[in-house]
């Protein structure tokens, strides 16, 4: 039966004389294919902060006589920057519902925002790491603290990658507009950005959070 | 005491010391290779060369020219992973009792390193990305990949990772810690010299050019298929080369982060993988082997999808269990995340642990042992054509099982307990990478080298180099297996039990066979060139193949069709042939194409002298090549003028060269 039925939807397909070669206008311009690939490549970053996440797991107590982590964490310091860093999640949305409305002024506003917002992140970092090695808490002290500094510092490095995003983002929304390759890369950036906030997150409980109560 | 401290600023750690001109092999190797480079510059200069290179080959996007570039990359560095390997087979063969060998410890222990992180990172990875490059597009009826100017960068930052190994040849030395640069050996109070970092610094570099080159091979797959080509529909090729690079984009980043570790515990004395100070260097073998597992199935797999396509279009028939077959890769991708820690059983995490990594490695025994019948099957009552492809796949099917049965043997923890680092191990993964990735290359080589130049291989040179690959292959790893299982360990330099020396000799007559191989597969390469005429494939299907590579010219022109294909069956290409169906002669468009770009070539340069400039801690250039590569990389950002259309006359004066030629030739 099943083959019966198969046969007669082949002769109807061959009656039909189906299209083998497009020969058409209509395929020549597929949809980009850059968001899914850079969400692919968000993903491998994600697992590059997993092994990074993983060492911190095995190594989160090996504080080899030195500082634990109870005793080095500032925690109102880190809420505040995590504060900092999901507001500037939301800066970024607003540019991009301004990019619907296709106002250039203000996306670019709205980025600029986003970028001061995330110099204060990483300043606020760089105050924390400074105060940490003054005290004598270095990245060599113990394997607990360089699996710190290297997970967090990661983050920070990507999170200043970011802002030299939008700088350059900013200079050529000025000089083009918000043309479609413009507009794709504010999304591919929008990403970025929403990732980096997503991962700092797990940094705030899993090291930060989890870190006091051991 | 101030020239000293100039020189240290200008030249880091490099001196007149770090040159090994006290070693006469390493001279003579570079007297050769000086020449070979100094004769291919004369040439290109002599013929006026440079420009065409330039604008035809090192700043080209197109996937084809990217793909044969991989694997010219690739087979050079063969040539030197296995001068390495004949290196080790000598001097295990002489070091007996009171012979010393000719190799100190110091050169023996960086030739079994180098030999390994080629053979793995310069040789497979760049064959494996070459294939796929050049034909998964064609596969899937696509006129590029997705992101063509990310795919020339993905390729030039893996030559520059090759470059830095090459360069530490005769700049300083490399790493001594084995192929994946083992902690404790390669911590920086144990080997404080250049080795680990050029290793560290080049496998970076590459290792990037991977993970970008896998995300754009993803993209390609998912978003590039022709009209009418589901999943389902896809070629069993195309769907390995998807499975494996998914795999890749999954497995890479443990590396990195590794490596990244390493570095940061060898630049700024952190204490990630030491052995003091809260250290663990278990973790580094955990997250080297979480990438290097899979990495053997990012390998095989596509290996295994060159296997499918050639045994189904030499026995004239449809794959046998085609779906079977897809799921069986499927499942190889997920189970082969979950079996990483077989690689240390004796590191003692326990019973449990160690059963269920032992049993989760038998089970891929089951999805792969489909395959293996799925293959037989094909090939029962179909009409066998014993060219050079598919001799290479039965040569395939009855090394590999051996590989594999060994594998599952030294899956059982407590055999494994036994097993751990002998020459068994050493024979087994040579067994499943010769056996499986190397034979499916010169398959898939045989198989699509005329779709890529436009003449077959010569066969009677093929010949003699399929058997002595295959007969070199048993005779040099036989042995091995033998006194493997006799308790013989492997990284050894020099043997004291002269009973075991027989095994050794056989061992590096059988490496001296496979040499036969291999150089007559270069000879091969010029013969057919200078009888390309009498060997020309005039169809663009001298194989009567099954699927759309084989529905264009030979070569393929830029744009690979005037026409997107539109798929109805599994394979496409059969599939049109029996409804005689003709390609369109008429009616041509102009085609929109990307444009060449010189961004990557200029990025790999910079990551050459990147890496050079931090293992020789000369911090100004490091600065500057940094500083460079990211001006170079934002500069490319600001140029929007990326496409082009070759205009309809162009494309009608290929095609009608093409039906002149389908017409001559029938």
């Amino acid at each position: 039966m099943a083959t019966k039925a198969k046969t007669r939807a082949k002769a109807a397909q061959a009656s039909e004389a189906p299209l083998f070669y497009e020969t058409g206008d209509h395929a020549a311009h597929p949809a980009s294919p850059t968001l899914l690939g850079f969400w692919i490549y968000l993903m491998s970053d994600a697992l590059l902060f997993a092994s990074i996440f993983a060492t911190f797991g095995v190594l989160g107590t090996s504080y080899a006589g030195g500082p634990t982590a109870r005793e080095i964490f500032d925690l109102p310091l880190v809420a505040l920057n995590t504060a900092i860093l999901l507001v500037s999640s939301i800066t970024y949305g607003f540019a991009m519902l301004a990019m619907e409305r296709g106002a250039i002024r203000t996306v670019q506003a709205w980025l600029a925002l986003t970028a001061l917002l995330g110099m204060s992140f990483v300043g606020v970092e760089l105050y924390e790491f400074g105060h940490l090695i003054a005290e004598g808490a270095t990245p060599q002290r113990s394997g607990f603290l360089s699996a710190f500094f290297t997970l967090v510092g990661t983050h920070g490095a990507h999170v200043s990658f970011g802002i030299i995003w939008i700088g350059v983002m900013l200079v050529q929304v000025q000089k083009r507009g918000l043309i479609a390759e413009n507009r794709r890369r504010l999304l591919c950036l929008s990403m970025f950005w929403h990732f980096l906030d997503v991962v700092w997150i797990g940094v705030f409980t899993y090291v930060y959070l989890l870190g006091m109560m051991r | 005491m101030f020239d000293q401290s100039l020189s240290k600023t200008i030249f880091g750690r490099l001196t007149w010391e770090s040159f090994p001109i006290h070693e006469p092999i390493l001279i003579g190797t570079f007297a050769v290779v000086a020449l070979l480079g100094l004769g291919i510059v004369g040439a290109v200069t002599k013929f006026k060369l440079w420009g065409w290179l330039w604008r035809e080959w090192l700043t080209t996007v197109d996937h084809k020219k990217i793909g044969i570039m991989y694997m010219i990359l690739g087979i050079v560095m063969l040539l030197r992973g296995f001068a390495d390997a004949l290196m080790m087979r000598l001097q295990q063969a002489m070091a007996f009792g009171g012979a010393e060998g000719y190799l100190n410890a110091h050169h023996y222990d960086q030739i079994f390193t180098a030999h390994g992180t080629i053979m793995i990172f310069f040789v497979a990875i760049p064959l494996i990305a070459g294939v796929i490059n050049f034909v998964m597009p064609l596969q899937i009826g696509a006129r590029d990949v997705a992101f063509p100017y990310l795919n020339s960068l993905a390729f030039w930052l893996t030559v520059a990772g090759a470059v830095l190994v090459m360069i530490s040849l005769f700049v300083g030395e490399f790493s001594t810690a084995g192929w994946l640069n083992y902690v404790p050996v390669a911590n920086l109070q144990n080997s404080p010299g250049t080795g680990p970092d050029y290793y560290l610094w080049a496998l970076q570099i590459a290792g990037v050019g991977t993970t970008l080159s896998a995300i754009n091979l993803v993209t390609t797959v998912i978003k590039m298929r022709a009209p009418g080509m589901t999943m389902m529909k896809m070629p069993v090729f195309t769907w390995t080369a998807l499975c494996s690079q998914v795999l890749a984009i999954a497995i890479f980043p443990a590396l990195t982060g590794a490596f990244a570790m390493l570095m940061l515990d060898r630049y700024l004395g952190m204490n990630f993988f030491t052995n003091d100070l809260g250290g663990n260097p278990m973790m580094y073998w955990n997250l080297v082997w979480i990438w290097g597992h899979p990495e053997v199935y990012v390998l095989v797999l596509p290996v295994f999808g060159i296997y499918s396509e050639i045994t189904s279009t030499f026995s004239g028939k449809r794959l046998f269990g085609y779906s079977s077959m897809v799921y069986a890769t499927v499942v190889i991708t997920i189970l082969s995340y979950l079996v990483w820690l077989h690689h240390f059983f004796t590191m003692g995490s326990g019973a449990s642990v160690n059963s269920f990594f032992g049993i989760a490695t038998m089970v891929i025994a089951i999805p792969t042992g489909a395959k293996i019948f799925n293959w037989l099957f094909t090939m029962y009552r179909g009409s066998i054509r014993f060219e050079l492809p598919m001799m290479w796949v039965v040569a395939f099917m009855i090394t590999f099982v051996v590989g594999g049965m060994t594998g599952v043997l030294l899956a059982v923890p407590p055999a494994d307990f036994v097993l751990h680092n002998s020459l068994f191990l050493v024979a087994h993964f040579h067994n499943v990478i010769i056996g499986g990735v190397v034979f499916g290359l010169f398959a898939g080589m045989y198989y699509w080298f005329p779709k890529a130049f436009g003449f077959r291989l010569d066969p009677f040179w093929g010949k003699v180099s399929f058997w002595g690959w295959v007969i070199g292959y048993w005779v040099a790893w036989t042995p091995i297996y033998i006194v493997g299982l006799m308790g013989t360990t492997r990284r050894v330099r020099h043997f004291d039990d002269p009973s075991l020396q027989i095994w050794f000799i056989i061992a590096g007559i059988g490496a001296l066979i496979i040499l036969v191989g291999i150089l007559a597969f270069v000879i091969q390469i010029a013969v057919s060139i200078i009888n390309r005429d009498k060997l020309r494939d005039t169809t663009g299907d001298p194989w009567d193949g099954r699927t759309l590579e084989w529905s264009t010219s030979s070569p393929p022109p830029p744009y690979n069709f005037a026409f997107t294909p539109v798929v109805h069956e599994l394979d496409a290409w059969y599939d049109m042939k029996q409804r005689g169906i003709a390609r369109p002669a008429s009616g041509f468009r102009k085609i929109h194409m990307p444009r060449n770009t010189g961004t990557g070539v200029v990025l790999g340069g910079l990551a050459i002298v990147l890496g050079f400039a931090m293992v020789w801690y000369i911090w100004w250039l490091a600065a500057l090549a940094f500083a460079g590569v990211f001006a170079v990389a934002i500069g490319h950002s600001f140029n929007y003028d990326r496409d082009y259309y070759i205009p309809v006359d162009e494309v009608k004066r290929e095609e009608q060269a093409r039906t002149r030629l389908l017409a001559a030739g029938a």
